[in-house]
C-alpha cells in the first residue's frame, strides 16, 4: 500500500521494512512472502547464528519498544536466563492494540501477518523460548483468522513445530484472543489474562523476564517491535541505525499516524525522529479546511497534550519525553478549534473509569471522581475549589502512588490540558461561586 | 401445598445446561494449546456465547469442570471481561466506540442517531431481540472514525444520516 512504482520490492523493503509487503486486501501467503526474502533472517539465524548472536543485533541496533514505552529490547531479552537447564520460557507478543488512537499494529497483522510470525520465530530463537503467544484483543476478528493462517502454513511447511528446519529447535506459538478491558495491555495483566484469570496487574519485582507466564521466564514484545526483528538480523544493526537518517539517536523506521479532523488519516512508516509537523502537514495532509489545530496528543490517551508550538519536535522518545509528554505509540490524535478542552478531557477520563480494574484503592476511586468534577465543569456547575482538585489529583493519581501504570496515565493529558487550558476549566465554574483564593487565573473564572 | 407443586413443575420443565458436542470439542481443543487448564477459561466462555450467542448460568459448572476450575472462579472471569455476555443479548451487537479518536471525528451524534433509531441506550437491548448497544475502546480503525461493530464486521466513517441503512443490514 506504500509501495513506490520506481521501486523494486526489495529495495522497498530495505527502505520500509514494516510496510513495504503490507497489503491489507490481500496478504502476502507463504509462498509469495518467502520469495520476497521472508523467513531468510530465521533460516539465518538456525543455520549460521547462535542465540546470543542474534540478541546481540538486535541490542546493536538499539530497537527500542514500540508498543510506548521504549524500552530497548535487546535488553530486555538480555534479562532471560539462557543456558540448557533454562527450561520452559515464553514469548508472547502484546497484539492488544487498545490504546485510544492507535491504530498500527492492526495494519501489520492484517496487512502481513507472516512478518509477526517470522519476528516471533526470531525471538523465540534468540532467547529460547519455548511457545509463543500472540495475545490479541478479540476484537481484531480478521487479524486472528489471518494469523491463524499465516501459523497454520508455516506449521505445515516445518517452520514452526517440532525440529524447526531440521535444526532439532521446536517451538509453537497460537494466537490467544481476548475479550475485552484495556488493562489487559499492561504487561503483567496481559500475563494473568493469558493465564485465564481477572486482567490485574501483578506487583513487580519479580519481573515477567525472571517469572512471568505460568511462574516461567517471559519476555513480551510490541507487534511493531517484533516486525522489526527479522530485517534486523538480515540486514545488521548498522543498517537499521541508518533508517532513521540522522533523525534520531534512535534506529529504525517508525509507524507514524494522524487521526482527527485531517485531510489523510492513516498510518506512515518514517524514519524514527521525523518532525510532528511533516506527519501531520505533508503525510497527513494538514488538518481539514475550516478546521485549525488546537492540541495533540503523540501517541496515544495517556501521553500529554502537546501545542501548535510543540510541531516541530523531533519524534523520538527522548525528544517528546523532553517536552513533558512521550511519545507513547507514536499515532497523534489531533484536537480542533472546535473543541472544549474540559469535553475532550472528560471523554479521555470517562474511558480511563471504566478501564480500571479496580484493584487499587487511588485509581478505582480516584478516576471516577475526576470524571465527576469534569461533567460538572462541561455543564457549567463546577464549584469553587474544583480545578485545585483535580491538580491535586493529577499528583494522588500519579506515578508511584498506584498498583500499574493506569492512573498515572489517566493523568497526563488531564494535567497538560490544566496546564495549557485553565481558562477552559474555569469557565465551568458556576457564576455564584467565588474563584479560590490565590488560583493564578481567578478573573477569567466564569 | 399448592405452592409447592407450582415450584416443583416448574423444576421439572427446566431444561439441564448440556455443552454440545461442536462446544465440548471446541474447549478441549482450546486446552491443548496451554500447560494449564484455567488458561482456556476466556476462550471456553467465548465458544460457548459464539454457539448461544451469551453464557447462561447453567453453563458455568459444566465449563468449570471441563477446563478443571471451580465455577465461581469462572463466573470471576466472566464478570471481568466486557465482552463475555452474562446475560442475553440481541441477534446483533453493535459495539460502539467511544474512544478520543472517534469523539473528534462526530461519536456524539452518532451516539445519539443510534440512541433515537434503537429507542434503547447503553447495557439494552432493543424489544424485538434484534439489537444490543455497547460502548467499546477504541477499535484501532482510527483513521476512519467515527466507527463501529456489529457482530464481527468493522465500520468506520459512519454518518449519523447512515444508520438507519445500515441497521437494515442486519435483520
Amino acid at each position: 500500500m506504500m509501495r513506490e512504482p520506481t521501486m523494486t520490492l526489495e529495495q522497498q523493503l530495505l527502505v520500509k521494512p514494516l510496510t513495504a509487503r503490507v497489503n491489507t486486501a490481500q496478504p502476502m501467503d507463504l509462498a509469495v512472502f518467502e520469495a520476497s526474502g521472508g523467513y531468510r533472517a530465521l533460516r539465518l539465524a538456525i543455520k549460521e547464528l547462535s542465540p546470543q548472536d542474534v540478541q546481540a543485533r538486535v541490542k546493536d541496533a538499539n530497537l527500542r519498544g514500540r508498543g510506548g514505552a521504549g524500552f530497548p529490547a535487546g535488553v530486555k531479552w538480555g534479562l532471560i536466563p539462557m543456558g540448557p537447564d533454562a527450561g520452559v520460557k515464553y514469548l508472547v507478543c502484546n497484539a492488544d492494540e487498545m490504546e485510544p488512537g492507535t491504530f498500527k499494529d492492526r495494519l501489520l497483522m492484517e496487512g502481513a501477518p507472516h512478518q509477526l510470525v517470522e519476528g516471533m520465530l526470531v525471538a523465540a530463537y534468540a532467547t529460547r523460548a519455548t511457545t509463543g503467544y500472540i495475545f490479541l484483543r478479540g476484537e481484531y476478528v480478521l487479524a486472528a483468522a489471518r494469523l491463524n493462517q499465516a501459523l497454520a502454513e508455516a506449521r505445515a511447511a516445518g517452520l514452526l513445530g517440532r525440529n524447526i528446519l531440521g535444526s532439532g529447535w521446536d517451538f509453537d506459538c497460537f494466537v490467544h484472543t481476548g475479550a475485552g478491558r484495556y488493562i489487559c495491555g499492561e504487561e503483567t495483566a496481559l500475563i494473568n489474562s493469558l493465564e485465564g484469570r481477572r486482567a490485574n496487574p501483578r506487583a513487580k519485582p519479580p519481573f515477567p523476564q525472571i517469572a512471568g507466564a505460568w511462574g516461567r521466564p517471559t519476555v513480551i514484545n510490541n507487534v511493531e517491535t517484533l516486525n522489526n526483528v527479522a530485517p534486523i538480523v538480515l540486514n545488521g544493526a548498522e543498517w537499521f541505525r541508518d533508517l532513521s537518517q540522522g533523525k534520531s539517536p534512535d534506529g529504525g523506521t517508525k509507524l507514524y499516524g494522524v487521526s482527527g479532523r485531517v485531510k489523510r488519516p492513516g498510518v506512515f512508516e518514517l524514519p524514527i525522529g521525523t518532525t510532528a509537523r511533516e506527519i501531520l502537514e505533508v503525510h497527513a495532509g494538514g488538518m481539514k479546511d475550516g478546521y485549525q489545530l488546537k492540541c495533540w496528543l503523540p501517541g496515544g490517551a495517556s501521553t500529554d497534550f502537546l501545542l501548535p508550538e510543540h510541531l516541530d519536535l523531533a519524534m523520538d522518545y527522548d525528544t517528546i519525553g523532553k517536552a513533558g509528554s512521550r511519545m507513547g505509540t507514536g499515532l497523534l490524535a489531533v484536537v480542533d478549534q472546535t473543541h472544549n478542552m474540559v469535553s475532550v478531557v472528560r471523554n479521555l477520563e470517562e474511558f480511563f473509569a471504566r478501564e480500571s480494574c479496580g484493584w487499587c484503592t487511588p485509581c478505582r476511586d480516584g478516576l471516577p471522581w475526576t470524571v465527576k468534577i469534569l461533567r460538572a465543569l462541561e455543564a457549567g456547575q463546577g464549584k469553587s475549589g474544583d480545578i485545585e482538585q483535580l491538580v491535586s489529583m493529577t499528583k494522588a493519581l500519579g506515578p508511584g502512588r498506584t498498583f500499574c501504570a493506569h492512573a498515572p496515565g489517566a493523568m497526563e493529558p488531564l494535567q497538560s490540558a490544566l496546564k495549557f487550558f485553565r481558562a477552559e476549566f474555569e469557565a465551568g465554574i458556576r457564576a455564584d461561586q467565588a474563584p479560590a483564593a490565590g488560583s493564578p487565573a481567578s478573573s477569567a473564572a466564569g | 401445598m399448592n405452592d409447592n407443586l407450582i415450584r416443583l413443575t416448574d423444576l421439572e420443565r427446566e431444561v439441564p445446561f448440556v455443552l454440545s458436542d461442536a462446544e465440548r470439542h471446541e474447549i478441549e481443543h482450546a486446552l491443548g494449546h496451554y500447560p494449564d487448564g484455567r488458561a482456556a477459561s476466556i476462550e471456553a466462555l467465548k465458544i460457548v456465547q459464539q454457539h448461544r450467542g451469551w453464557v447462561p448460568d447453567g453453563a458455568l459448572a459444566p465449563v468449570a469442570a471441563l477446563i478443571g476450575i471451580s465455577a465461581a472462579d469462572l463466573e470471576g472471569v466472566a464478570t471481568f471481561y466486557s465482552l463475555i455476555f452474562r446475560q442475553p443479548v440481541g441477534r446483533h451487537v453493535i459495539k460502539l466506540c467511544d474512544s478520543i479518536s472517534c469523539y473528534l471525528t462526530g461519536y456524539d451524534a452518532l451516539r445519539a442517531a443510534l440512541e433515537q433509531q434503537l429507542g434503547i441506550g447503553y447495557g439494552q437491548t432493543t424489544p424485538d431481540q434484534r439489537f444490543t448497544l455497547l460502548p467499546v475502546c477504541c477499535l484501532g480503525a482510527c483513521d476512519r472514525g467515527p466507527t463501529l461493530m456489529i457482530d464481527d464486521d468493522l465500520h468506520g466513517e459512519v454518518a449519523p444520516g447512515a444508520v438507519a441503512e445500515l441497521l437494515a443490514a442486519y435483520p
